[in-house]
């Protein structure tokens, strides 16, 4: 099942022309500047805002086709909206909050207290919402948008206006919503630490346009996006927990043939935990991985092969797609390394990655792992 | 004095709900001639109460376009009754109180409106479920404003309603009524404090139930 967009819009001097295909359900963050239009991207889908041209369908059902002139009014498309600024309203009681779309919409697969327990909001019920801290808006707002029955979920920057303990706060229950209810949730954001926690999928925009769209762990490690020209740029990973070394106070994590030693975790064996491995931390070397192994205090050493390089004018570096084990990473070295190492897409090298720098960033579990 | 509270209850009753709609529609609505119909709206504020009752009369007088249809077809006769007298009252106040619904509504958050949308409320059940509540106070305040405007009204009142004791004369008519025959200044006195302390105790309360509902819409 997908979500499809395709539109065109034009914003004073400004044009927004995209198209993307997302699968559902799953987190798909639209990654992006501020100001590239992603929040127009979400009014349009939910119909607030009427573009010059515009379709959508959601699981092969068209909310939206100006050209066949079909325009389904907001109210009636049943797509869930998590506002930045939460839009609780004033008058009604949290609890009221909660059941306004409820009420509306009808019982259906989302039921009021396993939304309250899911967000944990049973000892808010009774407030008025100007009682309530930034982070507790936001999830009131959470919870009265599932409570709609929606079919798509989407969020425009619900996080943004948060402090980082709030938002700290917050993560854990997004993380928990699309397994917990299996919605497809379209997620806007300009917060990269955001994306490598939520999505499954990214669509990046720039300057009006898609420039690339896909999986997170592709998109994440190709050398040739705006993502990669981040001072954090980085592969995003999603791995099985396989072993706990408890003497060595070391985790062994896998994905495919790739095999990471991380920092003790407390994630139990077999569950999946996405760690990212920032492209500056990751070292090149073309000789025997025996021989590193013994003379460095170095725990990841991963064979694979260059995919492909690109130069990084921004930090005068070159990044470097390599897979290692079917796993994508990325590299950020000097040209003079590349030139040096003879690197060329197709070149075996090895990947150093110490065990420290690898970011491991909560567990998880996937709907289309 | 009840005859003027009637009066001003009645210009008031029938008067809200038409200003909180014109309001609504001068706050939200996007249309040729929002202008116009703002203007048109404010004309009685800034015409001469006396020019606004002759309009009046030329219009639902028993010979005018309105007042015809209305005594031809209903058997209701505005202009020199009680009716006439809340109906030149009416007028005076309703630019006042559309002014504040229309900034009690302004002042609502669009955004609101559209997460009602996003979960599932058409236009009117917007409407009733969250721009009515939230301007509630403005619209308090604007009944309350407005009832005090309607019991000081008096050139619009005399010129449509004229002053017939019992019937068109409110207080303001009264008061004139006094002032004009010899010694009448004790009675013109007395219904004067009346005025002035029915004006008061109107605007304190605008005030305080404003405040008050103000805390009760979380605002």
């Amino acid at each position: 099942m997908t979500l499809a967009v395709a539109l065109r819009h034009r914003f004073g001097t400004a044009t927004l022309d995209i198209a993307f295909d997302v699968p559902t359900p799953g987190v798909t963050a639209l990654f992006g500047p501020s100001g590239v239009g992603k929040s127009s991207v979400l009014a349009a889908i939910a119909g607030l805002l009427r573009p010059d041209a515009c379709r959508v369908t959601l699981d092969g059902e068209r909310l939206a086709d100006t050209e066949a002139g079909i325009w389904q009014p907001t109210e009636r498309r049943r797509v869930g909206f998590v506002f930045q600024d939460a839009r609780l309203f004033p008058h009604l009681s949290v609890a009221a909050n909660l059941r306004y779309g409820l009420r509306r919409a009808g019982a259906g697969a989302t039921g009021f207290d396993e939304v309250v327990a899911l967000l944990g909001l049973s000892a808010l019920l009774a407030r008025r919402p100007h009682t309530l801290s930034g982070g507790e808006r936001q999830r009131v707002a959470i919870g009265r948008a599932l409570l709609a029955q929606p079919r798509l979920l989407l969020m425009d920057e619900p996080l943004a206006s948060l402090d980082a303990a709030r938002k700290d706060e917050i993560l854990p229950y997004l993380a928990r919503l699309d397994t917990a209810l299996r919605l497809p949730i379209l997620y806007v954001t300009h917060a990269l630490d955001e994306v490598a926690q939520l999505a499954d999928s990214v669509v990046l925009l720039a300057a009006g346009r898609v420039v690339a769209a896909g999986p997170l762990d592709a998109i994440a490690a190709r050398a040739d996006t705006p993502l990669a020209l981040r001072d954090d740029a980085g592969a995003v990973l999603t791995c099985r927990v396989a072993e706990h070394d408890t003497a060595r106070r070391l985790s062994r994590l896998e994905r495919d043939g790739l095999s990471l030693l991380v920092p003790g975790q407390a994630a139990p064996l077999g569950s999946l935990v996405r760690v990212r491995v920032p492209a500056r931390e990751v070292i090149l070397a073309r000789m025997e991985a025996a021989a590193i192994g013994a003379a460095l205090s170095l725990h990841n050493i991963l064979p694979g092969t260059v995919r492909a390089i690109a130069e990084d004018a921004e930090h005068g570096a070159a990044m470097v797609e390599i897979e290692a084990g079917g796993a994508p990473l990325l590299s950020r070295v000097t040209p003079d390394a590349v030139a040096r190492l003879r690197l060329a897409p197709g070149s075996p090298v090895l990947a150093l990655v110490k065990s420290m720098s690898v970011e491991v960033l909560g567990t998880r579990t996937l709907t289309n792992s | 004095m009840r005859l003027t509270l009637a009066v001003a209850a009645r210009a008031v009753g029938v008067g809200l709900p038409v200003a909180v709609a014109v309001a609504w529609v001068l706050a939200r609505g996007r249309f040729r001639g929002r202008a116009l119909l703002n203007a048109f709206v404010h004309l009685p504020l800034v015409l001469p109460p006396v020019v606004t009752g002759w309009l009046l009369l030329l219009i639902f007088g028993i010979h005018g376009p309105l007042g015809a249809v209305l005594l031809n077809w209903f058997g209701v006769r505005l202009a020199f009754t009680t009716g006439g007298a809340a109906l030149a009252s009416g007028v005076m106040s309703f630019p006042i109180m559309v002014r504040s619904v229309r900034l009690a509504i302004e002042a609502i958050d669009p955004g609101l409106e559209q997460a009602a949308r996003t979960l599932g409320a058409g236009r009117l059940d917007r409407l009733v479920t969250v721009t009515l509540p939230l301007a509630g106070p403005g619209i308090l305040v604007a009944a309350i404003v407005g009832y005090a405007t309607c019991l000081g009204e008096f050139g619009a009142v005399i010129t449509f309603a004229s002053n017939i004791p019992g019937q068109t004369q409110t207080l303001p008519l009264a008061i004139f009524t006094a002032l004009q025959v010899p010694g009448g200044e004790a009675t013109a006195a007395r219904l004067a404090g009346v005025s002035v302390t029915l004006a008061l105790a109107g605007l304190l309360l605008a005030e305080w139930l404003g405040r008050r509902l103000r805390v009760a819409v979380g605002r």
